[in-house]
């Protein structure tokens, strides 16, 4: 199946492989979208849907454009030409109050949790309650506290001031204040990079969980091969500036290059992914 | 919405009372049966819970039976943790009161909710006299080590200092010209300009407030006096100090944010001789090439008012200049100049030195070391000033 029906004859198109959730509401979707940073090109034509309650893997070479997507879809970037839709709404036409209304509609994790340094862990979390929400002192404690117990964080991580925090407790610390507003689409940076086998592991129980639990559209982008067979539905791969969407299964069978190195190199195999 | 706030209605009527507005969060008490209900809906989320909050309050709840939620529309974390909340208040001490009639994934994030300790950890609470002493001690302890470590860094790079000179193939002769350029040549006009201005503007206050004793070609003495002695050496060692000393802080601190230092001391490269080094020389060169310059053009900028308001020619400024201004005089200010350029680059570098893993750390050290800097100028200013009083220069 081909999506993005204005692309030109012979240029290579977005694909979606295998059968995408589509009765249910698509969160995001792109449309011929066209990225450029000065004459280099990153992403032409590009068509994209991510849809209610999936949890999509955004896969690509370096220097593809993923977290220029990423940053696209949530706006830090502006597109050349195309359209960006986040929950129905055309990020492009949005100021001031909507566009607000909008950012406290889906959370972000960056890198390396991206949390305020001068300010505490629960402090961190309040930000965008404080900011968004209506909520008494008491509740605004007790939110914190919640959503650090909820990302497995012990409880006097509260008072600590993120350079007392090792990386993963940093990305969990991130993940807290990203549900701070309990949205229900999530974006993740790399979530489980720079941590060690085990630590990613129980990142990607997490995700899973909490994805599960509330419900929760995710869009991450990633490079570990074993996230994205344990928590992925499907997987986004950018490839020649645009995207190959499709399960797993699908995309083993994919005749590309870059994709058959990806997924049946030697890490793939060490991630079993052949045994899907 | 506000008319039903804390309102208690009996059971029946409870169905039948009100207008709901979608939306609000709400919570009303009901009873049938001589049991209490608690009936909630609406949306309890993070975007109501706070109204709703006084609103609970204002009800004055004691106990009830059960928590009906079987109307709520929404519910997000927030929501539940205070559903559950609110359940262990209206309950028993034994036992929260049972949440009934909740839809599936309401049923979820309540467990969720009820699973995490809910009660937020405490900070440790401190006294305000502990806490001011706290400070005053961490501060006093602070400032001992400070000078401590300051010393010897001091000591250290005198160390191996001493070690280039005695071979002194190990000096970085490029390094030291690039700097030189970036410490006197680039810093020539700013200097050269504030200067002036000083001196202009010192040569006009002095014939202002002279002329009444008409003494006004007396501020002649006075510009050279004071240009020589203080404001152009000191000046320039501030100016330094906010451009360069500061930029050493920066440049060796970034670099300690990557790492490099580390990977230079195990490739066995010694980083005070590649990275201190070079820096304390090409300023303690340099300095007192700035400061010669910032006095004939502090000289200059006194010339030019005396020119514009005292009908001097420059020829005659400069011979009284002559005349009055002893050379020890400029000698006492230019002695100053590689004393505080010393100060300057080993502050600089050391807080450079000192910086620890995050950018933030950069930013904090360099503001630190152009504090420390010129602290440390003005206070050997001072000692500079009573000394030479008292050995008469």
């Amino acid at each position: 199946m081909i999506v993005g029906a204005t692309t030109p004859e012979g240029e290579p198109k977005s694909m979606v492989l295998g059968n995408p959730p589509s009765d249910r509401p698509a969160v995001i979707r792109i449309r011929n979208l066209k990225t450029k940073f000065g004459p280099k090109e990153i992403h032409h034509h590009l068509a994209l849907d991510v849809f209610k309650g999936e949890v999509m893997g955004l896969v690509g070479g370096s220097g593809t454009g993923k977290s220029v997507l990423l940053r696209v879809i949530i706006g830090l970037i502006r597109q050349k030409k195309g359209t960006v839709e986040v929950f129905g709404q055309n990020t492009a036409n949005l100021h001031g109050a909507s566009l607000r209304k909008l950012q406290s509609r889906w959370g972000v994790l960056f890198q390396d949790g991206a949390l305020f340094s001068s300010l505490t862990v629960a402090e961190n979390i309040q930000v965008p309650l404080r900011e968004h929400a209506r909520l008494t002192a008491r509740q605004l404690e007790e939110v914190a506290a919640l959503k650090i117990a909820m990302v497995g964080l012990p409880p006097d991580a509260a008072h600590k001031y993120p350079s007392e925090l090792s990386g993963g407790m940093r990305k969990r610390a991130g993940l807290a204040r990203a549900l701070a507003l309990d949205p229900p689409l999530l974006f993740l940076d790399e979530p489980t990079a720079g941590l060690d086998p085990i630590g990613a592991a129980a990142f990607d129980d997490l995700v899973r969980d909490l994805q599960r639990n509330l419900g929760l559209t995710v869009l991450m982008v990633t490079h570990d091969l074993d996230s994205l067979n344990a928590i992925c539905d499907r997987i986004a791969v950018l490839l020649d500036k645009r995207v190959v969407v499709g399960p797993l299964e699908e995309l083993l069978k994919f005749e590309h290059p870059w994709v058959r190195e990806y997924f049946h190199g030697p890490r793939g195999r060490a991630a079993r992914i052949d045994a899907v | 919405m506000k008319s039903r706030r804390g309102r208690e209605i009996d059971g029946h009527e409870a169905m039948s009372a009100t207008q709901r507005v979608a939306g609000d969060a709400w919570c009303e008490r009901s009873q049938s049966k001589g049991r209490t209900t608690l009936n909630v809906g609406g949306r309890w989320t993070v975007f109501t819970l706070g109204p709703l909050d006084r609103q609970i309050d204002a009800m004055k709840l004691d106990r009830a039976d059960a928590i009906d939620i079987s109307q709520l529309e929404e519910l997000d974390t927030a929501g539940a943790a205070e559903l559950v909340r609110l359940a262990n208040r209206v309950g028993n001490k034994q036992a929260a009161v049972p949440i009934e009639g909740a839809q599936d994934n309401h049923a979820r994030l309540i467990e969720l909710a009820g699973k995490q300790k809910l009660r937020p950890e405490k900070k440790p609470h401190v006294s305000w006299i502990m806490h001011q002493l706290i400070l005053i001690g961490t501060t006093s302890y602070g400032l001992l080590l400070q000078g401590r470590n300051l010393l010897s860094f001091f000591g250290e790079t005198l160390a191996v200092m001493f070690g280039i000179v005695r071979s002194p193939r190990r000096l970085r002769s490029t390094a030291v010209v690039n700097l030189m350029e970036e410490v006197w040549l680039r810093a020539l006009p700013i200097v050269g300009t504030l200067v002036f201005l000083i001196g202009f503007v010192l040569a006009y206050q002095g014939i202002e407030q002279l002329a009444r004793f008409g003494a006004q070609a007396f501020a002649v003495d006075m510009v050279g006096l004071s240009v020589l002695r203080e404001i152009g050496v000191l000046l320039t060692a501030i100016i330094v100090a906010g451009r360069s000393g500061s930029a050493f802080t920066a440049q060796i601190g970034t670099m300690r944010v990557n790492l490099e230092v580390d990977a230079m001391s195990t490739m066995g490269l010694h980083p005070i001789e590649v990275l201190v080094i070079p820096r304390i020389i090409a300023l303690l060169v340099t300095m007192p090439l700035l400061a010669f310059f910032a006095n004939m053009m502090g000289l200059l900028g006194g010339g030019l008012a005396t020119v514009v308001f005292l009908d001097f020619t420059l020829v005659q400024y400069f011979e009284r200049l002559q005349e009055v201004i002893d050379i020890n005089h400029f000698w006492a200010g230019m002695i100053k100049a590689p004393v505080f350029a010393f100060v300057i680059a080993v502050v600089g570098c050391y807080e450079g030195l000192q910086v620890t893993g995050s950018a933030e750390s950069v930013g904090r050290q360099t503001t630190k070391a152009v504090v420390e800097s010129i602290f440390l100028v003005i206070i050997l200013d001072a000692i500079f000033s009573v000394f030479f009083v008292s050995i008469g220069l």
